[in-house]
């Protein structure tokens, strides 16, 4: 049988049940009412302690939400949300108020130890010393709603880095979180937003004083565990004036066969000469090989380059979720100030993608840049959707975007959907793209030096995806390739 | 026992049947040449022994040290011995040759029941026999076959052949493309390979090429079937005449 017809075969075959990180961990949980009422958000906001200007933003955010209808796609195709079945917030039962990590329920530290997330420092100290000895990650692990964890308070601290629990910052910081939460992506955005402004249980906050360099990286770590519950994180992370910071997000849930909701918002705000790395892999439960199950991803990340000279940098490998929606985008408002876009996206079974980018230029000789690699399997869609304008008042704005799509097997789809908007004749906006599908000659010719169908394929998927790799911190790099292996795992002999 | 047999082939792609019952016989330690007409059907023979998808053998054997090729996968054969070095090698870009030659070296190996090579253990032995076929170390960087030059492809499968010792190597017009300077190193790097347990198929238009590869054997196709066998005078006779005297024959 022809290698490309076999690889076809195999994708129909495949369960997704080998999703690795599909166990769920028993414990018990404190959960909101079911269903979404003004007493939902109220009970969120009481659980939380916060202060009462809080409780009246989400409500306004609520209010509002009410008055919305929920988007359709063209390429996304999904049963309704009853948006009263959910729950919308579930925390693991303390079993005392915890002070140390010590006193965390044994069964979640299993359980981010089972995911190879190391959250006590000793452990990471031991764990990911590096031949340099210098590459150290702080966590913040978010279980459901809450964060259980964050790692390496102290030496940040003395670093004069805030981060923390979102929640946390709401009351220690309420001066930053006021000015800053909804300067990006304001409650009114857009359906999904929205929502997450009302019910948005946790999520990391992180601000950089000017000047300074996060002396290590970043990461949130997102486990979706109680079932019928959304997820509706929030994260806000500030650069000040020339600082730097890295920030990392990895994303798992167990298997189920119902769907679950994941709703996040992201809002990075870059000031003059102020650097943001934000990079995701993210690898919610995908379905099962009938498509049953999975994670809807709707998520809402923006970044906004405020000042001068100022970048931030998304770069993102998609291998879960049975349908993702999401555009990573950047306000490029400062003169000078550049939007970097590096995306991965595989979608295999019956996965539906449709991810992308806005870049929109605001100021005066702002440049982007998109490379976005697609790689379809299976019965799977994979759109690319992005969006580059150029203000009138942008002159000298310019763009790359390069769209590469990669098809294995002839039952799925790729598209690519680019809009360009210029307001005014300096600005330059290049685009290419290319589709290609695995080519028969190619994978015999791998086999034919002894690799197996498999590595032959995941040799080259890595190759068509190297130049977005080389964007991710070294230990995210080792981590994606290995990510990319298993989702495309039996998409072949 | 012979190393490689092939008895009364018949090989059809879609509706076409492209070889009509062929035999060729090849021993450990011999050299044969296969030369004929463009779409005589060598390139078909040679991905048929190699397990290319797409053709269907519809009769006959091809046996490997006595054990049935056809029900092999082709990585199996490879780990086996059986080497193919392509008339149009293919480029896989964002892969370093250095890389891939490595998990392809490592994958044939584990195959075989044998350790695998750590990268400095690996690197030392690509060195080497780079280094003995003239290739510059840069591009074992490069892409695979990525912006190569024809003549760089064909040093590349040289240089792949040499790396994987294999028992059967089966050369598909490796001469096309090179100059005659780096026809004399290719040619010298395969000459290095001969052994008397090793064999090699040398598939070529050009008599030259077997001044520098002596055969023992000379073999001349035609429309899907092996029409003359004889010695290397053969290829000189054909140099002469060419194929039409060949072309009633078959
Ligand atoms: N996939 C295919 N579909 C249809 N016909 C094919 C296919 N592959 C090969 N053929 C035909 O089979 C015949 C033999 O082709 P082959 O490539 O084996 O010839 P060759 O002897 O290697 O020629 P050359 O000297 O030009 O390399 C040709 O007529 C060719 O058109
Ligand atoms: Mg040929």
């Amino acid at each position: 049988m022809p290698a490309v017809q076999e690889t076809v075969e195999r994708v129909r075959r495949i369960d997704v049940d080998q999703y690795r990180y599909g166990f769920e961990t028993l414990i018990e949980s404190d959960k909101a009412p079911k269903g979404l009422s003004e007493d939902t958000v109220r009970f969120i906001s009481a659980k939380k302690n916060e202060p009462a200007w809080m409780l009246e933003w989400r409500l306004e955010a609520y209010r509002r939400w009410l008055t919305m209808t929920e988007p359709t796609w063209a390429r996304v195709n999904y049963p309704k949300i009853d948006y009263q079945e959910l729950y919308y917030y579930s925390a693991p039962k303390p079993k005392k108020q915890i002070g140390s990590l010590d006193e965390i329920d044994p069964e979640i530290l299993k359980t981010y130890e089972k995911l190879g997330i190391p959250l006590r420092e000793v452990e990471v100290l031991e764990g990911v010393v590096k031949p340099e000895g210098e590459r150290r990650i702080a966590v913040d692990a978010v279980f459901d709603s809450v964060s259980v964890a964050t790692t390496f308070q102290k030496e940040l601290k003395a670093a004069g880095v805030i981060f923390m629990p979102i929640s946390e910052a709401i009351r220690e910081h309420p001066e930053l979180v006021k000015q800053y939460l909804g300067s990006v992506v304001p409650t009114s955005d857009n359906y999904f937003a929205t929502l997450n402004s009302a019910v948005f249980s946790d999520g990391s906050f992180v601000y950089v004083p000017p000047g300074v360099r996060c002396p290590m990286e970043l990461s949130t770590y997102f486990r979706i565990n109680e079932r019928n519950t959304g997820q509706f994180e929030r994260t806000l992370i500030i650069a000040d004036k020339g600082s730097y910071v890295s920030y990392l997000e990895g994303c798992t849930a167990p298997q189920r066969d119902e769907n679950q909701l994941h709703a996040a918002v992201v809002e990075l705000v870059a000031l003059d000469d102020a650097e943001i790395k934000y990079s995701t892999v993210q690898n919610w439960y995908p379905g099962n090989s009938e498509g049953l199950g999975g994670i809807y991803n709707f998520v809402t990340k923006r970044g906004d380059c405020r000042g001068n000279h100022s970048k931030i940098s998304w770069t993102q490998v998609e291998t879960g979720s049975a349908i993702t929606w999401k555009y990573p985008s950047c306000i490029l408002r400062g003169d000078n100030s550049r939007g970097e876009f590096y995306s991965i996206a595989i979608s295999n079974g019956h996965q539906q993608v449709d991810s992308g980018t806005k870049m929109l230029h605001l100021g005066k000789n702002t440049t982007s840049r998109i490379i976005s690699k697609g790689i379809a399997a299976g019965v799977s869609q994979n759109t690319y959707r992005g969006l580059v304008t150029a203000h009138r008042k942008a002159t000298g704005a310019r763009n790359f975007t390069a769209c590469d799509s990669l098809l294995i097997g002839d039952k799925c789809g790729a598209h690519t959907v680019p809009y360009v908007e210029a307001k005014n004749s300096s600005a330059t906006f290049e685009h290419e793209a290319t589709t290609s599908k695995i080519s028969e000659d190619v994978l015999f010719y791998c086999v034919q030096r002894g690799l197996s169908q498999e590595e032959a394929v995941g040799l080259v998927v890595n190759g068509f995806v190297k130049d977005v790799l080389q964007q991710l911190p070294m230990e995210f790099a080792v981590e994606a390739q290995k990510l990319i292996s298993i989702s495309l795992e039996g998409s072949v002999g | 026992m012979s190393l490689l047999e092939v008895k009364n082939l018949k090989v059809r792609v879609e509706d076409n049947e492209i070889l009509h019952g062929l035999t060729l016989t090849v021993n450990p330690g011999e050299v044969h040449a296969i030369m004929g007409p463009n779409g005589s059907g060598k390139s078909t023979l040679s991905h048929v022994i190699a397990g290319k998808p797409g053709y269907e053998v519809t009769d006959g054997q091809i046996l490997f040290r006595g054990e049935d090729l056809l029900e092999m996968e082709p990585d199996e054969r490879a780990a086996k011995g059986v080497f193919l070095a392509f008339q149009y090698p293919v480029e896989i870009p964002g892969v370093t040759t250095w890389n891939f030659l490595h998990t392809a070296l490592n994958a044939q190996r584990k195959a075989r029941g044998e350790s695998q090579l750590t990268s400095p253990e690996f690197l030392k032995k690509v060195r080497a026999v780079a280094k003995s076929l003239n290739i510059p170390q840069d591009m074992l960087k490069r892409g695979v076959n990525v912006g190569f030059s024809g003549g760089e492809k064909k040093r590349n499968e040289i240089l792949q052949m040499a790396l994987f010792e294999p028992a059967v190597c089966i050369l598909d017009e490796m001469d096309s493309g090179l100059d005659i300077d780096a026809l004399r190193i290719a040619a010298d790097g395969v000459n290095a390979l001969r052994s008397p347990e090793r064999a090699m198929v040398v598939i070529t238009h050009y008599q030259r090429l077997l001044n520098y590869i002596v055969p023992d054997f000379v073999h001349v196709m035609s429309k899907g079937r092996v029409v003359k066998s004889g010695g290397k005078d053969l290829a000189l006779e054909l140099e002469a005449s060419g194929y039409t005297q060949f072309e009633d024959a078959a």
